[in-house]
């Protein structure tokens, strides 16, 4: 076992291509996703419909544009002239209010205020509804505070994410995927060379067990697993200052049985694939596309079509994310995430006793 | 059927791969200290004998006792006292010479000053000793393969299968690589060699030969030649595969 152990480890430090995907893919990503590929809002430029124009709906503009995200777009009066500066792209979103919007506030009234967004980007669009909305509710907290006793002016606060920083929603999301990538697709891969290079027909025929054989393979890659999660988190914490709002051992524990979940995952791909290329097309097709695409990583689960709904929760990342966020972000315990936790276990439970038949099989 | 001689007995030896029968009712025995040349063309049915008798794979029917044990119930008892060589090239082209040695004696439990011993008596006698800390990829294919075989012998098994160890090896090679499969026999190893170089099978105590899954001939290499009157196995070959095919048609 010992000797097995080793060989793995030499098998990994000499096999430059298997350093990079290691120690290089966290590095990377992180730093790719924390400062290229954020979605978060930004100057963006945002007219104005105000029919009224009283002090109320003034403080209210000033508030959005005073927030930093939003800059003063065009100063429009009619439905016409709001299609018309979307479809030429000079504003991404408009703010229509009420008319004679102090007056309907004295009398008790509730005016409206509209948002337009531009939904030909359904994420930005979305994205900018909710911060113009954050912003106003804000406005509306201070203007009920006020008139029923002493001024406060209350501060906006977006739970959980409060600069709406898109890397803290990506850290998640790319400790996820590197653990499945790492995990999956490196043991399946090692495993699929020993069987294109004929050595596992050694093995096999030596006096080890075949689960001997499969712990000594998996044991390296669960060590770097984890020292690549827990760079991952220090990486992302004094660059992006990503915080572990929850407790950092139960992060540590819940990344544990996620890295035992893909490496079940992994031995179970390798059991149905006979070369390296078939392993890496199938950890490429079957885990990675999935991981990205239906984890909710990326494309909130909520948002997609109810089928794909269903897909999304045989999807492991699914739940792991879920349950990272929960530590990270909002700093809770088990009690709120045992039983994503225990479909994790179980999912384990299966893809194990799956390959280990599996394995039988082969071998008779 | 427990002849303390033989280390390996096979009766009626089957495997079936749904309606193909690719050992059909195999019955020989292997002495003890023997040469054993395992003779036949390509699928003719020798990888898949020598994998049952490996635990590799599991026969359909039979009596099957390797090194006296029982290939359906005792593959573990077996698997100690076998080694193996395929004709797939079986070091890691990774590591290095002594890596390799210290891997392979590892997982036959061997310990570690015995391993150390075993891997410089080796290379001594291959001349390479300075060649143990060599990555195995820049070694030509000639001495890995004499390298692959040291391993599969290095833990002194009862028996040692090699399964068409001189594929795409030079002639002088291949006469270095018998030398060193006498050396082995003479030092109590028996050895279990499959080959479609009929030139080898001279080299074999006895040999038998396989046509479309069921061994036609099994006796020295000297009565087969007078048998088939034959100058050499080449000739033998073709006569036994030339009857098949025409009772085929």
């Amino acid at each position: 076992m010992k000797r097995f152990v080793i060989k793995e480890f030499l098998h990994i430090f000499r096999d430059v291509r298997s350093m990079v995907i290691l120690f290089g893919m966290p590095l990377v990503q992180v730093l790719l996703f924390g400062y290229a590929i954020t979605n978060e809002v930004k100057d963006v430029h945002v007219s104005v419909v105000d029919p009224s124009h009283d002090q109320v709906t003034t403080a209210i503009q000033q508030k959005l544009f005073a927030s930093g995200y939003f800059l003063q777009g065009e100063v429009l009066y009619s439905q016409s002239e709001i299609e018309e500066s979307f479809r030429k792209g000079r504003n991404k979103m408009v703010v229509v209010f009420d008319d004679n919007f102090a007056q309907k506030l004295e009398r008790g009234e509730i005016p409206s205020i509209q948002l337009i967004a531009d939904a030909s980007d359904p994420n930005t669009a979305n994205l900018l509804v909710n911060y113009a909305n954050g912003i106003i509710a804000g406005y509306n907290q201070s203007l009920s505070v006020s008139t029923n006793g002493p001024v406060i002016v209350p501060e906006i606060r977006m739970m959980y994410n409060p600069a709406l920083k898109g890397v803290f929603m990506f850290v998640p999301g790319i400790i996820t995927i590197l653990l499945m990538l790492v995990s999956a697709m490196m043991t399946s891969i090692s495993i699929a060379r020993e069987k294109e290079l004929g050595t596992m027909e050694v093995l096999l025929v030596s006096p080890l067990k075949p689960l001997h054989i499969i712990a000594g393979k998996v044991m390296p890659y669960v060590l770097l697993s984890f020292i690549n999660a827990i760079s991952i988190l220090i990486l992302s914490h004094y660059v992006f200052g990503v915080p572990v709002n929850g407790s950092l051992a139960l992060l540590l524990a819940e990344s544990m049985l996620f890295i035992v979940l893909a490496l079940s995952l992994g031995i179970f791909i390798s059991t149905v694939s006979n070369n390296q290329q078939t392993a890496m097309m199938l950890s490429m097709f079957a885990l990675m596309l999935p991981t990205i695409l239906l984890s909710g990583f990326i494309f909130p689960v909520e948002n997609m079509p109810v089928v794909l709904q269903w897909l999304s929760t045989i999807m492991p990342p699914r739940w792991f994310i879920l349950i990272i966020k929960s530590i990270m972000l909002k700093g809770t315990g088990l009690a709120y995430f045992w039983k994503e936790t225990l479909i994790l276990i179980a999912m384990t439970l299966v893809f194990i006793l799956a390959s280990v038949k599996k394995f039988k099989i082969r071998l008779s | 059927m427990n002849n303390p001689e033989t280390a390996i007995e096979a009766k009626d030896m089957v495997k079936q791969f749904g309606s193909f029968i690719a050992n059909d009712h195999l019955t020989f025995s292997v002495y003890k200290g023997e040469i054993f040349g395992f003779l036949g063309a390509n699928g003719a049915g020798k990888t898949t004998a020598i994998r049952i008798l490996c635990g590799l794979s599991r026969p359909t029917s039979g009596e099957i006792r390797v090194a006296g044990y029982n290939v359906f119930t005792e593959t573990e008892k077996i698997k100690k006292r076998i080694g193996y060589m395929s004709q797939r090239f079986s070091l890691y082209e990774d590591l290095t010479v002594s890596e390799n040695f210290r891997f392979y004696g590892g997982i036959y439990g061997m310990s570690r000053t015995s391993i150390r011993k075993k891997t410089g008596e080796m290379l001594e006698r291959l001349g390479i000793t300075e060649l143990s800390s060599t990555i195995i990829a820049s070694l030509p294919l000639g001495i890995r393969q004499k390298l692959a075989f040291s391993v599969a012998i290095m833990h002194t098994p009862e028996i040692v299968f090699l399964d068409e160890p001189t594929g795409g090896v030079d002639p002088i090679t291949r006469r270095q690589f018998w030398t060193m499969i006498y050396e082995a026999a003479e030092a109590g190893i028996t050895v279990f060699v499959t080959t479609h170089y009929m030139d080898e099978a001279e080299y074999c105590n006895r040999v038998s030969i396989m046509v479309d899954g069921r061994i036609e001939a099994l006796d020295t290499p000297a009565n087969l030649k007078l048998k088939y009157k034959a100058s050499n196995m080449n000739d033998v070959f073709l006569k036994l595969a030339r009857n098949a095919g025409a009772g085929r048609e």
